[in-house]
This record gives structure tokens, C-alpha cells and sequence, in this order.
């Protein structure tokens, strides 16, 4: 599994992390190609039902990231993001699916070291876990 | 029990050792005082081989009603958030089920109950059949269960002979008794050829003590806490056991696949479900409805798919929206043409789910639920900042 590379992807908050993409990008930090960032308003928005099928159509790994706690534009989005996928966590973990392969991260507009730093840690991680198991059923 | 905390009790005396007829000539009291001006009540098919909800606005038509059925055809919840989807003059009684009150509960939250003009009239409960059982059930064991279901009450000890069985979302039922009702028929621990248990809550204490000229008395009788607690108990027994042994067959992403491989994404679980109220489902939209390309594009991405898709995120889907509140009526079950253990799976995951969030759904209209509120200092695992 040495050439296996991870694909994420990434549910991203306008306001925040995908704002700390960007910085990461407008100052010229590497971080690794293997996200695929989709940009949503708010990570308040982000249904269970879209993590799933970014898995259960093969992707290897799903970024959510959001504004830190207090900070989002909308007052609450984050928090319930929070809860919803700690649901979707504790589901997926009782039936046997890796729950890790999900991450919600809090990175600000101005955190784009974090968020460079966060995507290569999650795609090393997902290198040693390997590709995700939906990948190759046809049962799904 | 939380079920009779804050509640007043009085004895229905139960004449002619007839305790349906006893609660019939109850329920015509009610009417006929104006305390309720209509009751929703279970009632028997003109052909005896089942009961159906019925809204009840005559006296004489409370004849053949069964408060206890021993079948439920529809999960009444669903009917209740239609009798009270918008304001209506005076006040109807609904004769609920302790699962049925749960779900009903469990929408009030959600928006989709109104109780402003409903009394809630919980009844004790052993467990239901599956309705084909019922129908196709003799005659005389027809007769012999609805005699039987309350000899049942004495001890609670509930084993429904006649070679037919309750069916399994009864038997890992944990609520045997309503939580929160306006008014309980009890049935545990009471003879009920001579005697059953009505309590009433706070809300219409006054009003049909005037009404119905009853007197009520603080604390219900300590043997009927003693029956409840032995069917809890054992319920509870019998719950872990089911649980543990489907937990095998659904602890790895190939078993959850091969468990739910008959699936035909008929989406009968979701449409008798009364906790799935939405009334625009993603599931019947036109995200599911595929182009060719597409189907193709996944079968060529895999080499094959299985026809028809999207069971897998139907059902993974349906649970993350809706396992913290599952009351576990196994409605889903009872509507699965293949046999699927939806129920117990949605108990599996929403047990874990509810502890977490401490939550027990259908306990308290007070109660938000768990996915509609949060707290700031929650959870800090989840995001990896602990």
C-alpha cells in the first residue's frame, strides 16, 4: 500500500476554514493534493446523509471544517455540525466502520498553517488505514 | 416508575368480572360528561380478525372498543399529529399505547403534534401481535387472548401462547407503562376482573373530578410496582439479549451488508415510521432518481453495483437523522416484507446514542432533543482538541 494515496473529502466553512485554505495558499504552503474541498456556507449545513456518500462512494476520508467554537457566523451552525457528526461517529463505529476516517476540525480564516499542518496529519493517517472498505463493494 | 410521579389515583371497579365492558361504559362517561368531546380509540373490524384506530364521537359506538388491542395496526402518533395539525374546537381523548405516547411525544417536539386541545389517556401494555397473527388466529384463541392479556396483568408474567408470539420489538420493550400521560389506565399488579388502576395527572385533575364525580388519592399501590419492575426487568433481560446477538451479525461493514442484503428499498420502514415525519423525504426527491450514466458510472467505478442502490445510505441515513429519538415501536419491522431487524438496530444504535446525550425519547415534551440543541463545552473528543 505504498503508492496508495487518500482521497478526502472536505466540507469546508466559508467564513473559516475554507478562508484558512485559501491563506494557505495565497502564502504558499504546501499541503497535500489528495482534498477535494467542496465550500458551504456553514458547517451548521452539512447533513449527515452528504459524509455518507462521500464514503459509501468510495472517498477515503471526510474533512469538515468549521469556525471555532463561539465564532461561527451564524452563532450556532458549529455546534450543532457537533453533534451531528458525533452521531454519525458513534453509528458508523458501533456497525464496524472506522470512524476515524471522519474528522471535524475547527480552523479559522487565519489558521492556514493549521489547516495545512491538518491535512497532511489526516492524509499520513489515512496511508497507514488504508483505502476506505466501501470502496471496492458493489453490495452498498 | 416516572410514569405515575405527580399523579392522583382512584379504583374503576370492575363489574361482572367484564373489565372491557367496564372500561367502555368509562369511556361513554367521558363523552357523555363533555369532558372529552371525542376519543380515539382502538375498536374491533365489524369481522373480529383485528381492531383499527377509531375516532369515537356517539356513545353508543364505544362497542367493541379495546383499549388494550392486542394488535396496532398503525402507530397512532401519525394520527394524532393529523387530528391536530391545525386548531380545532373542543378536546379529543386519544387512547395511547406507551409506545404510541412516546412517538407523540417525541413530535410535539418536532412541531408535528399540537396536545393543546388533546387529553392523552396511556393504558398499560404487554405487547402486541404482529397484525397477520392476529388475523389469522381461530376464533376461540382470539377470545382466549383477549381474556388471557389481562389475566397477564396479575403478575406481568407475559408469555402469549396459542403458538403465535408478540412480536419482537414487544419483548425488548423497556416501557411497559406510559411516561407522562394525562390519565392512566393501570392494569399491573390489579385483578382485573375485579379491579383496575385509573391515575390522573395535574393538568385535568380538577376538571374530572368535577365531571366524572371521582375521588383521587395520592400513590398507587406498591404491588403494581413490584409487577412493573419484575416485566421491566425482564424485558430488559431479553433486550440485551437480542441486542448482543444482532451486534454479531452487524460488527463489521460486510456483516451490517450482509444483514441488510434483502432489502428492496421499498422504504416501508420510513413510511410507518412516526418518528420520520418529514413531509418532503431526500430519499423520494429527484436526488435518488439516477441517470443511466450515472448507474453505469458506478457499476464501471466497481465493476458492479447492486440493484436497486442507495440501500445502504437509505438506511445509514435514516438512522443518523432519527436513532436518538427511536421509541422502538418496531413499526419497521412489522412493515419489512423481508424480515429486515430495522428496530433492533435503530435500539442498538439509539441505546448508545441516548445514553451519550442522556436523553430518553418520549419522556417529557419539556425535553429538547438531542439533535436540535447542543452545549458549548460538549463533545471536545470529536473534534480533536481534548
Amino acid at each position: 500500500m505504498n503508492d496508495f494515496e487518500p482521497r478526502i473529502v472536505a466540507f469546508l466553512c466559508n467564513w473559516c476554514t475554507y478562508t484558512g485554505a485559501d491563506l494557505a495558499g495565497t502564502s504558499r504552503m504546501q499541503y497535500p493534493p489528495n482534498i477535494r474541498i467542496i465550500r458551504l456556507m456553514c458547517t451548521g449545513a452539512v447533513d449527515t446523509i452528504y459524509v455518507l456518500k462521500a464514503l459509501i462512494e468510495g472517498a477515503d476520508g471526510v474533512l469538515i471544517g468549521g469556525c471555532h467554537p463561539g465564532d461561527c457566523h451564524y452563532q450556532t451552525g458549529n455546534y450543532k455540525a457537533r453533534r451531528r457528526i458525533t452521531i454519525l461517529r458513534k453509528i458508523l463505529n458501533q456497525l464496524g466502520f472506522d470512524e476515524d476516517r471522519i474528522w471535524l476540525r475547527w480552523i479559522s480564516a487565519s489558521e492556514g498553517k493549521l489547516f495545512a499542518d491538518t491535512t497532511a496529519q489526516m492524509v499520513k493517517e489515512l496511508k497507514e488505514k488504508g483505502p476506505n472498505p466501501f470502496k471496492q463493494s458493489w453490495m452498498v | 416508575m416516572n410514569g405515575v410521579k405527580r399523579m392522583k389515583n382512584t379504583i374503576i371497579k370492575v363489574e361482572n368480572k367484564d373489565v372491557l365492558g367496564s372500561l367502555r361504559k368509562f369511556l361513554g362517561k367521558l363523552l357523555e360528561s363533555k369532558f372529552v368531546n371525542a376519543i380515539l380509540v382502538p375498536k374491533a373490524l365489524p369481522g373480529g380478525d383485528g381492531f383499527v384506530q377509531s375516532l369515537i364521537k356517539r356513545v353508543e359506538m364505544v362497542g367493541d372498543t379495546n383499549v388494550v388491542a392486542p394488535t396496532m395496526a398503525v402507530q397512532s402518533a401519525r394520527i394524532v399529529s393529523n387530528l391536530t395539525s391545525s386548531p380545532f374546537d373542543g378536546r379529543i381523548g386519544v387512547v395511547l399505547k406507551p409506545c404510541e405516547l412516546r412517538a407523540t411525544v417525541e413530535l410535539v417536539k418536532f412541531l408535528q403534534v399540537n396536545l393543546d386541545n388533546v387529553v392523552t389517556i396511556g393504558i398499560d401494555c404487554v405487547g402486541t401481535y404482529e397484525v397477520r397473527d392476529y388475523a389469522e388466529m381461530e376464533e376461540k384463541d382470539r377470545v382466549l387472548v383477549s381474556q388471557s392479556i389481562f389475566e397477564k396483568f396479575k403478575d406481568g408474567e407475559i408469555k402469549p401462547g396459542n403458538g403465535y408470539s408478540f412480536r419482537e420489538s414487544c419483548h425488548i420493550c423497556e416501557y411497559p407503562v406510559p411516561l407522562n400521560a394525562d390519565m392512566v389506565f393501570g392494569f399491573f399488579g390489579y385483578n382485573t376482573s375485579e379491579e383496575i388502576l385509573l391515575t390522573v395527572g395535574s393538568r385535568f385533575e380538577k376538571d374530572i373530578t368535577e365531571k366524572l364525580s371521582l375521588e383521587l388519592k395520592d400513590g398507587p399501590s406498591s404491588d403494581r410496582e413490584k409487577v412493573i419492575e419484575k416485566v421491566i426487568g425482564r424485558r430488559r433481560k431479553e433486550r440485551t439479549r437480542v441486542l448482543d446477538e444482532l451486534t454479531k451479525r452487524t460488527n463489521s461493514i460486510e456483516k451490517l451488508m450482509q444483514t441488510l442484503s434483502t432489502c428492496i428499498r421499498c422504504h416501508n420502514c420510513m413510511n410507518v415510521c412516526p418518528i420520520c415525519y418529514c413531509k418532503e423525504c431526500v430519499f423520494k426527491s429527484s436526488d435518488f432518481e439516477h441517470r443511466p450514466d450515472q448507474f453505469l458510472n458506478w457499476a464501471s467505478r466497481k465493476g458492479a453495483i447492486r440493484m436497486p442502490s442507495d440501500t445502504l445510505i437509505f438506511h445509514l441515513t435514516r438512522m443518523s437523522h432519527m436513532a436518538t429519538s427511536c421509541i422502538g415501536c418496531g413499526m419497521c419491522d412489522s412493515a419489512c416484507p423481508n424480515q429486515l431487524p430495522i428496530s433492533s438496530l435503530f435500539g442498538l444504535i439509539g441505546d448508545e446514542l441516548q445514553e451519550i446525550f442522556e436523553y430518553i425519547p418520549g419522556k417529557d415534551v419539556e425535553e429538547e432533543p438531542p439533535v436540535s440543541v447542543f452545549k458549548e463545552d460538549e463533545l471536545q473528543a470529536e473534534t480533536g482538541t481534548e
